[in-house]
């Protein structure tokens, strides 16, 4: 076999070992996204009752506007922003479209005079501030694929810690979410979602006519029933925002290990038809030198 | 007498439902029992075991760590962070747990001390109740 052939051959062995990891990679993908939109639905009844009790909560309190959690500060200095990114790579542009999204946000933060403090999830996130030298709020990796409840509790805390610091302490005045959200298999977006300052009453005013509340008593009463549920509802917020973007980012991966199966099929072909034309021109090459040789034979 | 519609979502899935003639629950203002046509009421809950007497007379006990309920009709929704039926606690577990806990002199973490002992009272009462 001539030295050529056996180059092709080599590199058409190496694209199909490749191939069957991407191909097994693609198939772990499509069963995850299955099972973290599971537990995605599982979580939604309790969002849902969490929503409905904070209303009633809201509207049953005196003053809600003046609750700190809702409260509007005047002078806006430092901004929290939760980044949620995978903790591993092969999964396209998944967290690279986060990482900017956040950069945006960031800007738009700055042109309105304050301070943008990131606290990022996963270790593409941690990588890419480490490598810049940006200093983070926080960091959290190891979960981005399953995520649990505990996980997402962990961050709401540190959030609300850092919430509930005074602004002179360095605390912060807002936290946003910069999350992927999962619109269906083939369809993933990242979002920009605030979570503090809350603007429950809006809602509560806009939801009254739809829905109207039975008139509850509350135990103890409405504004600290409100105080119990609204850490709740950030780590509820932050809980959904990971499962939704460990959806996404299974979505993300698997659409990414098809097009390399895809490409690795592609290249095989490729190959083979090089290899086979190889072959053949050794073959004629082959032949024509014996055909010459004869010639060269008879002439003489 | 009507019965109450119970159902105990958590933060990760909806754990139980079903019928039951009365509710037992712990807030911070005290024990809190519901019977059905109870006026609609939202409450937060403590640390502590739920109550539930079901429609055939047997009761169950679930362990909550945090949240609330409300009650409105005769349906009762229980909303916990974390919540445990009590056969699906392990005692030995809840026990290495508190153990492991209470042996972290360098900053007690009151809250895992709080939720094994949580356990293992529920998971104890309902031993002693079968």
């Amino acid at each position: 076999m001539g030295a050529q052939q056996r180059v092709f051959r080599r590199r058409i062995r190496s694209v199909q070992a490749t191939k069957k990891i991407t191909k097994a990679m693609e198939l772990i993908a499509s069963s995850r996204i299955v099972k973290a939109q599971q537990r995605l639905d599982a979580s939604l009844p309790y969002l849902q009752h969490l929503m409905a009790a904070i209303n009633a909560a809201a509207t049953g309190a005196s003053d809600v506007s003046k609750h700190p959690l809702m409260a509007n500060p005047d002078n806006r200095a430092k901004a929290a922003v939760l980044v949620v990114t995978a903790d591993r790579g092969l999964a396209g542009a998944y967290s690279a479209n986060t990482l900017r999204e956040a950069e945006g946000l960031y800007a738009n933060l700055r042109n309105a005079g304050v301070t943008a403090i990131p606290f990022v999830v996963g270790r593409k996130g941690v990588a890419y501030y480490k490598f810049r030298e940006r200093a983070v709020g926080g960091e959290y990796t190891g979960f981005t694929d399953q995520p649990t409840y505990a996980d997402a509790k962990r961050i709401g805390e540190d959030l609300l810690n850092a919430f509930l610091t005074p602004a002179e302490e360095g605390g912060v005045d807002e936290i946003h979410i910069v999350y992927t959200h999962f619109v269906n298999m083939g369809t993933q977006e990242v979002r920009i979602r605030r979570v503090l300052p809350l603007e429950v009453v809006d809602e509560v005013i806009e939801k009254d006519s739809a829905m109207p509340f039975p008139l509850y008593e509350f135990e103890p009463e409405a504004e600290t029933v409100l105080d119990g549920l609204l850490p709740q509802y950030i780590q509820h917020s932050v809980y959904s925002a990971l499962l939704m973007s460990a959806a996404s980012e299974h979505a993300a991966r698997r659409r990414a290990m098809k097009s390399a199966t895809d490409n690795a099929e592609d290249l095989i072909r490729t190959l083979t038809r090089q290899a086979n034309q190889a072959r053949q021109a050794e073959i004629t090459q082959e032949i024509s030198e014996i055909v010459g040789g004869a010639d060269a034979l008879a002439s003489s | 007498m009507a019965d109450l519609t119970v159902s105990i979502v958590s933060a990760e899935r909806a754990l139980w439902s079903g019928e039951a003639k009365s509710v037992v629950a712990k807030t911070p203002e005290g024990e809190i029992g519901i019977l059905a046509g109870h006026e609609p009421v939202l409450a937060l809950l403590v640390e502590g075991p739920l109550r539930i007497e079901k429609t055939d007379g047997s009761k169950m006990l679930v362990a909550v760590h945090g949240g609330f309920f409300s009650v409105s009709g005769n349906a009762i929704n229980v909303i916990a962070e974390v919540a445990e039926l009590a056969e699906d606690i392990s005692l030995e577990r809840a026990k290495a747990a508190l153990a492991r806990a209470q042996a972290e002199t360098v900053e007690p973490n009151e809250a895992a001390i709080r939720r094994a002992e949580t356990r293992i009272s529920v998971a104890g009462l309902a031993s002693a109740a079968r």
